[in-house]
């Protein structure tokens, strides 16, 4: 599933990785990050949501990155470059991430910022829509969010552009001993 | 038709960034679509569809009621109401008794049809509208041309004029520059807003929940950021179930724009967090506006199958010529006469209805399985109730419906048309009618129609028998095709006769709503068709093949006449249309064409009612074929020619340019030959051909087996 879920979701424009450990992942966001220039300024900090990642990884490590911060606010959200998060399941035959978003600051940081980094626990892949249905129900879940690539419109001339209103871009990182969320 | 309407459909045809972004759209649509589509089965899926939305429309006040209930358990307020006025009093008393300044909207058409923004706008509140299209078109001060792509018709110099005052500074036509001044002009608004206005595009009973769909990602921020939510939703979008989201959100994202699914899809259900920790104040507005009245109507009721996708803008010949402006300032298209019809009134639909040509096309991809055609003629039926038949029109029929008069009628012209005949074609009419022979070429009438043609022609006697429904064109334009006919039918050991008291099919009257003269015509040729015992009723001509096995009935029952319609069902039975019949004796063995014959290139049109009401389209490229013709086919072979019967005369200003279209698409083909199964697309497209002078030959399929028949 995870090979038909990352064609889907690099058909229209994420990009997606896998790793075994959350250490892997950790180093491919951290280095990610550098790469496109985090930075303790407006337009380059980086926001990083509350999710189960974070509590199974060294978090003392993190402090030292300048500019990437755990507390979310709608302004501090409004001016990040990045906003990191962690979406429950992927549906594998339309490439969409799924998230409980229920908690305002996980709907921030996957659509205000520029770049959203989305950390997945590999097991949280399933075949398509009904299987997602059959497992959350709207009384457990009162913001149920689905992103399937980057924001996009058409609205000119029938040009796809990418990057309206939400992310330029979508990363998406698999995890495969992440655990929690699903 | 009103001046005004044809003025309006002069200026968008001759509107050529309009027509030119419309038609590359539409072409890519349809390949897109397909793809989307790869390994679903449509018919399947669309009949759940249907399947759960007639469902729904059968039980509004129930769902209603369930959604009510279950969205307030969640802390929602529902308000329901038949009235638009209510609606905006309600979202006005809202948003002044929370001191709303501000306003953001995520695209909503539901409140297009109630004229919500310049009502806002009048008591004082700013509204801003988000959905990049809906933004454009706002700062244009226009309406939207398309449900799903508001700002279709517009050119990227136009909107980058339009930017560029708005930010003051002059911006180049860069798309995605202009992308960008959007995101950052509209972004604060977005934080500033106090209250966010959405549609729904599912509501949910079952669990009190609403979905949203964007690409752009507005919809999440309308919903998240402002303290105020009001969703205002059409009640045709609730469904029953929660698990049957699933089922739309197959189709909706796949029909409306080629998608396997939109950008966001969220799914709310009750209060949500605002960033400061309160919660949500979360209004939900089940607008019915006529909706309920829709459903109780037994005609109209399936038109609430709708999911609002636009494919029926999408694959419409006209559509993509005329745009959406020309229907009126909300909902456009062919669902959109529609929907016009009932939520804003019937006489509203007085015009935009004629611009419809009955090809069918829509219905073939519809996703709710909404006849949309059979509607559009019924409004036509229901107008020509109220209105009663223009005088005009009611001569014509009278005429029409008189054979000997017709044709005496017919021929006089065909004398007074000689200075103007040349050949087989009269090119070119005087004055007013000159917009008849305009890019086509009409047919001359023949010197000896059919009906004296056919008594001079001998037939061996044969035991089987056959009657042959000729239809106007070939009584009295093509009495070669009827000959034709003949000929193959006697190789097959079949008798032809031609019952001399039969008429016109009706299809001119009930294609114009007048169905008392439709019903008057089907009887005449009921008498006439089944008056001796015949195996078969042949017929040449789709469209007439069509009234005799499909629409006698369901005229009929239209009118709730009962008296005729056990032989109307015998004479259905009865009526074969060519292809199909000569195929089965083909397959049969009763009839062999000539064998190994090398005959060239040949392409195949399609014809609207052929294709699409009689699901015939194998059959005659198999005979083709087997005769010895090299199949290729053209780009958009069943795309309609444009003839449309009474509407090439109507609007030639549509009808036209989509036979241009398709002459082009014939030509591309490089074959010598196209073929065709009707008569009338021959009348259209050979006379395209005449003027444009291609050295393509336009022929039935039936004069081009009739050539090939093995002696």
């Amino acid at each position: 599933m995870y090979q038909q879920f990352k064609a889907r979701a690099e058909g229209v424009g994420a990009e997606v990785s896998r790793f075994a450990t959350n250490a892997e992942a950790l180093g491919f966001i951290l280095q990610f990050l550098q790469n496109e220039a985090l930075a303790d300024t407006p337009q380059s900090t980086a926001l990083w949501a509350d999710c189960p990642f974070l509590a199974q990884v060294d978090r003392q490590t993190l402090q030292q990155h300048r500019g990437l911060t755990f507390e979310v606010t709608r302004e501090l959200a409004a001016d990040a470059k990045f906003g990191i998060s962690q979406m429950e399941w992927a549906l594998a035959d339309t490439g969409s991430l799924v998230q409980n978003s229920t908690a305002v600051e996980q709907r921030l940081v996957s659509s205000l910022s520029t770049i959203h980094i989305a950390l997945v626990p590999t097991t949280g892949i399933l075949p398509d829509m009904p299987a997602l249905l059959a497992r959350v129900h709207p009384k457990d879940c009162a913001y149920l969010a689905m992103i399937t690539g980057p924001s996009r419109t058409a609205d000119i001339e029938r040009v796809l552009t990418i990057g309206v209103h939400g992310p330029e871009r979508l990363v998406i990182i698999f995890v495969d001993e992440l655990r929690g969320g699903n | 038709m009103g001046t005004e309407f044809k003025e309006s459909i002069h200026k968008a045809v001759n509107n050529a960034n309009l027509t030119g972004a419309l038609g590359k759209f539409s072409e890519a649509y349809k390949v897109n679509r397909a793809k989307a589509y790869e390994g679903i089965d449509f018919e399947e899926l669309r009949e759940r569809i249907a399947e759960l939305k007639s469902y729904a429309a059968s039980h509004l006040d129930e769902l209603s009621e369930k959604f009510t209930q279950n969205a307030e358990a969640f802390g929602a307020k529902v308000f329901r109401t038949n009235d638009p006025a209510k609606v905006r009093e309600y979202i006005l008393k809202v948003a002044q008794d929370n001191s709303v300044k501000t306003v953001i909207k995520s695209k909503s058409m539901a409140t297009e049809e109630i004229h919500l923004n310049p009502y806002l706008e009048s008591a004082g509140i700013e509204v801003e509208e988000t959905d990049l299209g809906e933004w454009i078109i706002q700062l244009a001060g226009q309406t939207p041309s398309h449900m799903v792509m508001p700002a279709i018709h517009m050119t990227k110099e136009e909107v980058s004029d339009l930017f560029s005052k708005e930010v003051n500074e002059r911006l180049t036509s860069d798309i995605p520059r202009l992308v960008k001044v959007a995101r950052e002009q509209l972004r604060p608004a977005f934080l500033a807003a106090d209250m966010g206005i959405s549609g729904g595009n599912i509501a949910v009973a079952e669990t009190g929940s609403i979905v949203l769909m964007t690409n752009e990602g507005n919809a999440r921020l309308v919903t998240s950021l402002p303290k105020i939510h009001i969703a205002l939703v059409g009640i045709e979008k609730l469904i029953e179930k929660y698990a049957d989201v699933a089922t739309i959100l197959k189709a909706l994202p796949r029909s409306a724009t080629a998608q396997l699914l939109t950008s966001y899809v969220s799914i709310i259900t009750g209060q949500t967090p605002n960033c400061d920790g309160s919660m949500k104040d979360l209004h939900i507005i089940l607008m019915d506006n006529r909706r309920s009245e829709m459903a109780a109507d037994p005609k109209f009721k399936q038109a609430l199958q709708c999911i609002r996708c636009a494919s029926c803008l999408n694959v419409c010949p006209v559509f993509r010529l005329v745009g959406g402006h020309v229907f009126g300032k909300v909902y456009t298209g062919g669902i959109g006469t529609i929907l016009t019809a009932w939520f804003d009134e019937l006489k509203k639909s007085e015009d935009i209805q004629g611009l419809c040509i009955q090809c069918g096309a829509c219905k073939d991809v519809c996703p709710g399985k909404i006849d949309i055609p059979e509607l559009i003629m019924e409004l036509r039926r229901r107008l020509v109730q109220e209105q009663g038949v223009p005088l005009l029109q009611k001569a014509i029929y009278s005429v029409v419906n008189n054979r000997k008069l017709f044709h005496g009628m017919l021929r006089a012209a065909s004398i007074a048309g000689k200075p103007f005949t040349s050949g087989k074609f009269i090119r070119h009419l005087p004055l007013f009618l000159a917009d008849l022979t305009d890019g086509r070429s009409l047919p001359a009438i023949a010197a000896e129609p059919f009906r004296d043609r056919f008594k001079k022609i001998i037939q061996p006697e044969l035991k089987e028998k056959a009657a042959f429904y000729a239809g106007c064109l070939i009584d009295f334009a093509y009495p070669e095709m009827g000959a034709s006919l003949i000929k193959i039918m006697n190789k097959a050991g079949i008798e032809v006769i031609f019952p001399d008291d039969q008429t016109c099919c009706g299809a001119p009257a009930r294609y114009n709503g007048a169905y008392e003269t439709a019903a008057g015509n089907a009887v005449d040729n009921i008498k006439a068709l089944l008056r001796e015992d015949v195996t078969y009723v042949i017929s040449t001509c789709p469209t007439c093949t069509v009234a005799l096995k499909h629409e006698f009935i369901s005229t009929f029952e239209s009118l709730g006449q009962s008296d005729w319609l056990p032989q109307a069902r015998i004479l259905s039975d009865k009526t074969v249309d060519f292809s199909t019949l000569v195929k089965k004796l083909v397959d049969g063995g009763r009839l062999s064409l000539k064998e190994g014959q090398k005959l060239g290139t040949i392409t195949y049109h399609d014809s609207c009612h052929l294709k699409r009401t009689l699901k015939v389209s194998e059959q005659p490229r198999e005979l083709l074929q087997k005769a010895g013709y090299e199949l290729t086919e053209m780009f958009e072979c069943d795309t309609c020619c444009g003839m449309g019967g009474s509407y090439s005369l109507k609007l030639p200003e549509i009808s036209v340019p989509i036979l241009q279209r398709k002459l082009s698409n014939i030509k591309d083909t490089g074959a010598l030959i196209v073929a065709m199964d009707c008569p009338g697309c021959v009348m259209q497209i050979r006379g395209g051909m005449d003027q444009d002078g291609a050295d393509i030959k336009v022929r039935h399929t039936i004069e081009l087996l009739a050539e090939q028949l093995d002696m």
